[in-house]
């Protein structure tokens, strides 16, 4: 059996896990979460919105907000 | 989704330029955004040289990065806020950063200097701590940069963080604070160090996608003092906007700023007549002290 996709999320720092295939617009919708204000890394790389993540992968949601005033 | 460019497989899809680029081509894009930043409001040149504020957040490391590797002059700045263990891990990552370029950093500790954190400070003075920090980072930035010779100060201000302040002058109807919102900030012939924000063309979403792409490790959590903060409100309210409608924080914030040069005189930090020197510090100020002193002498002894 293929393990599901384990998702990484802030605010508070946390892991879940869902069960793919899901393509990115989908899994940032589903979540509530706002595309302006997040980015989605697969593995290692920056992912579009279009892309279809399967079961099986390390995804992290990161918050495009963050750090203090420079 | 391919490289609108080169037809490569796109990274980042950017609905206000109603484009998608690759890694390579993103990278060229926010270097000509800075660039562009940079000469068209005639920050600085490559003959001077640049105090970059480094706060270890994705904003500033990725400053620093873009102007290294256009060949700028530059030394960071790291102010240690005292946050506790926040704090810590910021200057950390900015150290990181500095040794892995080679690149000359200077850090200055509240609490070694004055024996407080900014939340100490702020507590003990009955001010928001965001109002507090505000205060003692614009008084750093300044002091250090004239103390050591620098003529300009670089922030890594980006987009958002104009759109979102412009959003909040106009809500309250600050009109001093409307006329001293500009990516340039003049040093009124020596009075200050002149401040410059060459990542205001830039949406914090590129900054943040640049800095993934580029493996800067940068400081990912929100400051802790910063929760429920205005700005934050305002920051979510012009990304609903932006998701409904692609280029609002730039036709905003851009459109604001081309309204502003059309206006009679150019943004100042404050009139040189009115200033003097601070009797406490010797900064300038138009008050009797300078508001870092008169924060200081509010804190209990």
């Amino acid at each position: 059996m293929i393990p599901p996709m384990k998702i990484k999320l802030y605010h508070p720092t946390r892991e879940i896990t869902l069960k793919g295939p899901k393509q990115v617009a989908v899994l940032l919708r589903e979540l509530n979460l706002p595309k302006e204000a997040h980015l989605v890394i697969c593995g290692d790389e920056l992912v579009t919105e279009d892309l279809v993540i399967p079961d099986d992968q390390v995804v992290e949601i990161r918050p495009v907000i963050s750090g203090g005033g420079a | 989704m391919k490289c609108r460019q080169c037809q490569k497989s796109a990274v980042i899809k950017m609905e206000r330029h109603n484009t998608s680029l690759c890694g390579g081509c993103f990278n060229l894009y926010v270097h000509d955004q800075v660039d562009r930043a940079i000469t068209e409001n005639k920050m600085f040149d490559h003959g001077e040289q640049i105090l970059v504020a480094i706060s270890g957040g994705k904003d500033s490391l990725a400053l620093w990065d873009v102007l290294i590797k256009l060949n700028y002059r530059t030394v960071g700045l790291h102010l240690n806020l005292g946050i506790g263990d926040y704090s810590e891990r910021s200057q950390k990552k900015v150290e990181a950063f500095a040794a892995s370029r080679g690149v000359e950093l200077i850090v200055h500790a509240y609490q070694e200097a004055y024996g407080l954190g900014v939340i100490e400070i702020a507590e003990e003075t009955a001010r928001p701590a965001c109002s507090a920090c505000g205060t003692m980072k614009r008084y750093h930035f300044n002091r250090i940069a004239m103390e050591r010779g620098f003529p300009v100060v670089a922030t890594g201000h980006n987009l958002d963080d104009e759109a979102s302040r412009l959003l909040g002058n106009v809500l309250q109807w600050q009109e001093e604070y409307l006329e001293k919102q500009s990516p340039v900030l003049s040093d009124e012939g020596g009075t200050w160090a002149r401040k410059v924000k060459p990542l205001f063309r830039l949406a914090e979403r590129e900054i943040a996608a640049y800095s993934i792409l580029n493996r800067i490790d940068y400081i990912v959590d929100e400051c802790p003092m910063s929760k429920g903060a205005k700005m934050l409100l305002y920051k979510d309210v012009l990304n609903r906007l932006e998701e409904a409608s692609p280029g609002t924080k730039h036709k905003f914030y851009l459109g604001f700023l081309k309204r502003q040069r059309s206006m009679p005189t150019a943004p100042t930090v404050s009139k040189p007549a009115d200033l003097h020197p601070c009797p406490s510090c010797g900064q300038p100020t138009q008050g009797a002290v300078c508001s870092f002193c008169r924060l200081m002498q509010r804190v209990a002894p």
